[in-house]
């Protein structure tokens, strides 16, 4: 028994010995290089939107850092380390990996995970340690309130009622015109994506005097669109909405072209604004409408495009991808003007600073991209998804009727 | 080996006050490390109370588990923490109960599939209850619970649970239990109400399991079916307990202890060859020690205890 003890005693004061002077060694060190960090889902069933919208952006800015040799603080330029961990799309992982991330690898900044369940799952542990958290995949009616709560994070995508807002607007003044009849058909994804865009749209089109002839939802992985499409094409309904994921927005559209079924509106969810989908439907296309879009006449975006192709040889998707580039633009500059690793400062800069970007300049309300800084709707116009509403100096009209099958 | 009771209470309340400081000192990364493997051994110790003595292998873990999620994502900004726990706890022993009376007459390999086909139906029931009923989907859990909380209460539940396996195994349900684990047929015969046993004691365990799943809700703020159901913690339990040894009350903390610092050391250093680390290791643990460490252990006691004069 004493003998353990004494083996025990001297562990502990060889660990304890140790991380004093672990602890000794980091004070020691000048800023010499910029740790960044971050957990994203490189396995599991967020892989897919992780690697489309999320993983090239981080690439591409790591490599133009490197390029520039590093971040711009205190007048000279400090190199970057990047370090990745996987969370396995699992929020218990995704919480320890940015634990870990924080307090064992000691980094200076961190990049937020992928969708909206694990940016909340680790808004705590950003928020405990005062991390500013820049998300541009995670859309929810309850950005406001974590503002409020965690002052730290950005909501770059906003609210799913911004985007059924800037819908209804276009519908609204289609069926004033005489071009649409008031009755819609909808259809959504059993899925957070799908029940809370759905939800907002029913109030939203409800009040705008709309009537659904058809409201169905359908669980994640559904193959069988047709029973759906046919349903919705004998309601009579001149919109047509659906609230999908990549494989079902592809389903449907393959399923529509099938059964000829082309309403004046045909709106569908995720992966519309994906590079797959114009390579999929070529020429069919156009009119379709999707969450996001982009301005044609905007040379930053057009350089952002070529960029991203030029690393990864793929266009980036229509809605999250630029943003998750303009956030990284903001945090860089942030950074930069700070002079340091101050991160409450750097959390106010982004809060109050403008900031030059990509999509021109930027200055957030409550954390969030004012209305107008990008398209909420857009619309597969000659090729390219472009930009119809909100309401603004960037938008394009919206094209209507949606042409035929070919 | 064999200390008198006293020593190893006192020796076990040592240990537990230890444990109890790991807050006191630890920093977050840490902390969450304790917290998953104190998350593991209650699951897989509560795997075991059941599975060990019947061989019944569950896959129905999580659906215990996420019950306590939901309940606490339903009820835990509505009413006192404590009550929460005592809901959830009812709702997960009357659902082991009813599941217990229909299925336990299922054995093998039927049984298996059933308890995995149980958790998905568990979950496609909320999902349809949430999405056409409540109308969302994903739900925020804000309740004021810290880190270090969720640590105290995970280690009261280990007590808890190392105190009903222990108090099990002295009594007379457990005797029968380790009959109908060797032959059902004798149990019966020699007058054991085997069923009575088996769906107590898979109460018991999924008890456990349901409040586990309460007490860890409130570190992700945010869940949805996938979250709180996922198929993974179910089979990640069944690997750590047959490692360790399922028949050793001890056994199961003898896997989670290696597999969750192994997954964590092969996250932090191979991210992206986890998935194929992994398979290499849970076939070499298959194939080089199918009885578990407690087992192998056991062996290398026994050999020592041999070679000595």
């Amino acid at each position: 028994m004493t003998r353990r003890f004494r083996i025990l005693a001297a562990a502990l004061a060889v660990g304890l010995a140790g991380t004093l002077s672990l602890a000794a060694s980091n004070q020691a060190l000048a800023q010499d290089k910029i740790k960044i960090g971050y957990a994203i889902s490189k396995t599991g069933p967020n892989a897919g939107g992780a690697n489309i919208t999320q993983i090239p952006n981080y690439q591409l800015w790591f490599k133009e850092l490197n390029d520039k040799g590093g971040l711009m603080i205190g007048g000279k330029r400090v190199p970057i380390e990047v370090i990745e961990y996987d969370d396995r799309s699992n929020s218990e992982e995704a919480v320890r990996a940015v634990e870990r991330l924080i307090t064992q690898d000691k980094v200076d900044l961190l990049l937020p995970p992928w969708g909206t369940g694990l940016n909340l799952a680790v808004g705590p542990v950003f928020n405990k340690y005062g991390y500013p958290q820049l998300t541009f995949s995670a859309v929810t009616d309850q950005a406001p309130a974590l503002v409020k709560r965690w002052p730290n994070s950005f909501w770059f995508l906003g609210t799913s009622v911004q985007y059924i807002n800037a819908l209804v607007d276009l519908l609204s003044k289609q069926q004033k015109a005489g071009k649409i009849n008031g009755t819609v058909a909808m259809i959504s994804v059993a899925d957070g994506f799908g029940i809370d865009l759905s939800k907002a749209a029913r109030d939203g089109l409800g009040k705008a005097g709309f009537k659904l002839a058809m409201d169905k939802s359908y669980p994640v992985g559904t193959q069988d669109m047709s029973p759906m499409i046919s349903e919705a094409q004998r309601s009579g309904a001149d919109t047509f909405i659906a609230f999908s994921y990549p494989p079902d927005t592809v389903a449907i559209n393959d399923q529509a072209k099938v059964a000829s079924f082309a309403p004046k509106v045909m709106f569908t969810g995720v992966g519309t604004g994906f590079p797959l989908f114009p390579q999929r439907f070529g020429a069919n296309v156009e009119g379709i409408m999707s969450l996001g879009g982009w301005n044609p006449n905007n040379a930053g975006t057009a350089e952002y495009r070529k960029k991203h192709v030029a690393m990864h040889s793929r266009d980036p998707d229509y809605w999250g991808s630029q943003l998750g580039y303009v956030s990284l633009q903001m945090l860089e500059q942030a950074v930069e003007r700070v002079g340091k690793i101050d991160r409450a400062a750097i959390v106010k800069e982004l809060q109050t600073g403008t900031f030059d970007t990509v999509l021109g300049k930027i200055k957030l309300v409550d954390n969030m991209p004012p209305k107008g800084t990008y398209a909420y709707i857009g619309q597969w116009q000659n090729g390219f998804f472009t930009g119809i509403a909100p309401d603004g100096a960037n938008m394009k009209p919206m094209v209507i009727p949606k042409p035929a099958w070919k | 080996m064999t200390l008198p009771l006293p020593v190893k209470i006192v020796g076990a309340a040592v240990a537990v006050a230890m444990l109890a400081c790991v807050p006191l000192v630890a920093d977050g990364y840490r902390l969450s490390l304790a917290i998953g493997l104190l998350n593991y051994t209650v699951l897989a110790t509560a795997w075991a109370l059941f599975s060990g003595p019947t061989r019944y292998v569950s896959l129905a873990t999580v659906a215990f588990f996420g019950i306590g999620v939901y309940t606490v994502a339903v009820l835990g900004e509505v009413l006192a923490w404590p009550l929460v726990l005592l809901i959830a706890l009812g709702i997960g022993v009357v659902l082991a109960l009813i599941i217990g009376l229909s299925t336990l007459r299922l054995s093998g390999v039927y049984f298996v599939i059933f308890t995995f086909g149980l958790a998905e139906l568990v979950r496609q029931l909320v999902t349809w209850f949430e999405v056409n009923k409540t109308r969302t989907l994903g739900r925020y859990v804000f309740v004021d619970i810290t880190t270090d909380q969720i640590y105290w209460q995970l280690l009261a539940l280990a007590v808890m649970v190392f105190a009903a396996g222990l108090l099990i195994r002295r009594s007379r349900l457990g005797l029968a239990l380790r009959v109908i684990g060797d032959d059902e047929t004798v149990a019966r015969h020699v007058g054991i109400n085997v069923t009575a046993a088996k769906v107590a004691l898979f109460m018991l365990s999924a008890a456990f399991m349901t409040l586990c799943g309460a007490v860890m809700a409130p570190r992700w703020s945010y869940i949805d079916p996938a979250i709180a159901f996922n198929p993974v913690t179910s089979f990640q339990v069944l690997i750590m307990a047959l490692l360790g040894g399922v028949h050793r009350l001890y056994g199961p903390v003898l896997g989670v202890v290696p597999l969750t610092l192994l997954f964590e050391f092969l996250l932090a250093n191979f991210p992206n060859h986890f998935s194929i680390l992994i398979g290499i290791a849970f076939m070499l643990i298959v194939y080089a020690i199918p009885n578990g460490i407690a087992g192998l252990a056991e062996k290398l006691w026994a050999r020592v205890k041999g070679a000595r004069p």
